[in-house]
């Protein structure tokens, strides 16, 4: 029990840490880094690599964006394999459509109510 | 005009100041030469534009009910500050019957006015003039930079903008301190584009300017008891401090810096100190100014720099562009 | 005078402050490291409570819940001190989107619903969605082209 956190704390810091290495060291900002990281879980999860990491590092894998990259990838080659060009076109969406379509609707929500206070 | 600067002939004297500052800018090292502060800096408004307009109003007023004068008495304000199309500024002139000149040199814009200012006045076809600028935290970080509540990191060169508002009154009879001389400044562009580094690609036009400066007036730097640029920050004013030892001219214990001076706490929180066009505004108008009028200072030259960037500008890429006026202040005894 | 001066430019990477380095990976590390683990809790949680839900199901509750805790957080102007503070570690994690997305839309709320909330929603996490489908999309299409190897 107490190892399994541990690899995902391994796992999830790690990640984090590659990214901070990129930020410090090419000054990129946030939306970069996101979309890097998003597009790296796509590549390790298209040629097979992904699920290892995931078996070793659980949510440590998957909270991180790479996660949701590895999800789309994933849903795509899942919609590819049985529903054939239309599975290519919408697996991906579908498989973090719970995800988008959650945020979308808090982000409205707390849009609506909260205000952005000075810092 | 030689090397870039004017002297003026006519007495240029400031009147009055006033000066308003945010919750933050009050606990810094300068809190306590401030006129008036606000707790919040909101101040009750519908969104921070509003807010920095209605602090620009407030403080309008307050000079003019200090001064006893009335809106009429005023032949034109010049004003600026750092919103998309100067909206502060306009807003603000909304609310006054004093005819309006518009200015934009990011936080180089007191300088600016002053120096606009200073022409008109020698003219002689004008009695009383006031200049403001103001900027506002929140304002230019949503314009400028990123949504407040995104959780982003300060790089260690990123400088806070200042909240607050600051205005000078300026005439030609009354007041103890004079504007003798001002040095324009030229457009300078050394090729730094980070945009979290103002004081790296500012330096440079300070130094422009004030080597004009100091040839155009025969003056050296020990001739003045206070030099401030505007905003470098502590590690752009250092920068300077190298360039202009690299053209012979040493920067003594008499040079400042207007964004070091703003701020207390660490680089964490702070970063490389103030910016914005209400900073070397802010600083001019009440430590400066106050202790011009005390006679603990009496010859003061203040460069304010601004960076001439947008975001479009950074986004496609292109270097940032300085500018740097300087503006030489003299206690009226020193003047004649 | 206005070329770029590669002297100068020199001289401000010399002089100029420098990142910190190992103060800023060192707490990358350990705030993506806990914002993990606190994902990994609610997968437990999930887990203990529906055992029947496939693990699909578990890890889509698992980023919602973790994403309406940020939107919260956001929403209480605390999300952006954790960002201050850890950095990359909490831009990558998927409440580094979330933030990216709630904080947007919370500042433009002034210029109104439509154009200023709406339309601003995904000024900054936008990409992410649009590298993202295009990504999957080309995925899917080398499935197709390369349908032995994925088998």
């Amino acid at each position: 029990m107490f190892l399994d956190y541990l690899q995902v704390f391994l796992v999830g810091g790690v990640i984090c840490l590659l990214g901070q290495i990129l930020i410090n060291f090419t000054k990129m900002t946030a939306a970069r880094i996101l979309v890097i990281f998003l597009l790296l879980g796509v590549l390790l999860e298209t040629i097979g690599v992904f699920q290892y990491i995931e078996e070793f590092g659980k949510a440590g894998a998957t909270v991180p964006i790479t996660g949701f990259g590895s999800g789309l990838a994933k849903g795509a080659i899942k919609g590819a394999l049985s529903d054939g060009f239309l599975g290519a076109i919408r697996g991906g969406l579908q498989a973090i459509s719970a995800g988008i379509a959650g945020i979308i609707f808090i982000a409205f929500i707390i849009g609506l109510i909260a205000k952005p206070k000075t810092k | 005009m030689k090397n870039q600067t004017v002297f003026f002939k006519n007495n240029i004297l400031i009147m009055d100041t006033a000066t308003m500052v945010g919750p933050k800018e009050k606990e810094g090292p300068l809190g306590e030469y401030f006129d008036k502060h606000v707790e919040n800096d909101l101040l009750g408004q519908k969104s921070f534009e509003y807010a920095e307009i209605k602090m620009h109003v407030l403080l309008f007023k307050y000079l003019l009910n200090k001064t006893k004068l009335k809106d009429t008495d005023i032949d034109a304000s010049l004003c600026g500050d750092l919103l998309d199309e100067i909206i502060g500024s306009n807003f603000t002139m909304r609310n006054f019957d004093i005819p309006f000149l518009g200015f934009y040199n990011a936080c180089a814009t007191f300088g600016e006015c002053l120096i606009v200012a200073a022409f008109m006045l020698e003219t002689g076809l004008v009695e009383r003039l006031l200049c403001s600028t103001s900027s506002h935290f929140s304002t230019a970080e949503r314009q400028y930079r990123f949504p407040l509540e995104l959780g982003n990191q300060m790089t260690p060169l990123s400088q806070i903008t200042t909240t607050g508002v600051g205005a000078t009154l300026l005439n030609k009879r009354f007041g103890k301190v004079a504007i003798d001389c001002a040095t324009l400044g030229r457009v300078v562009d050394y090729g730094v584009s980070d945009v979290n580094d103002m004081g790296a690609a500012m330096a440079p036009a300070a130094r422009e300017t004030m080597l004009a400066h100091f040839a155009g007036t025969g003056r050296t730097p020990d001739y003045y008891d206070l030099i401030l640029t505007g905003d470098l920050g502590k590690a752009g004013s250092d920068l300077l401090r190298i360039l202009m030892k690299e053209k012979g001219i040493e920067l003594g214990d008499n040079y400042n810096d207007c964004g070091a001076m703003m701020f207390m706490g660490d680089q964490e929180k702070v970063g490389q100190g103030g910016s914005g066009a209400a900073c070397s505004n802010l600083v001019f108008n009440s430590y400066v100014y106050k202790k011009m009028m005390k006679g603990e200072l009496t010859k003061v030259l203040l460069v304010p720099t601004g960076a001439l960037l947008s975001k479009i500008s950074s986004l496609q890429g292109e270097t940032i562009p300085a500018i740097a006026h300087a503006v030489s202040f003299i206690r009226k005894e020193e003047f004649q | 005078m206005n070329e770029p001066n590669e002297n100068y430019l020199k001289l401000v990477r010399q002089q100029m402050p420098k990142t910190k380095h190992f103060s800023t990976m060192v707490r990358a590390f350990l705030v993506g490291g806990l914002i993990c683990t606190i994902g990994q809790g609610f997968h437990d949680l999930y887990e203990f409570l529906m055992p029947e839900m496939p693990i699909d199901g578990l890890q889509s509750l698992t980023l919602l819940t973790i994403m309406l805790i940020t939107a919260v957080l956001t929403g209480f102007g605390v999300y952006d001190k954790i960002g201050a503070f850890g950095g990359a570690g909490s831009i990558i994690p998927i409440t580094g989107f979330a933030n990216s997305v709630v904080a947007p839309a919370m500042e433009r709320k002034r210029e109104g619903v439509v154009l200023g909330l709406c339309d601003n929603m995904f000024s900054i996490a936008g990409p992410v969605i649009v590298f993202g489908v295009t990504a999957s999309i080309i995925v899917g299409l080398l499935v197709l082209i390369f349908r032995g190897w994925f088998l």
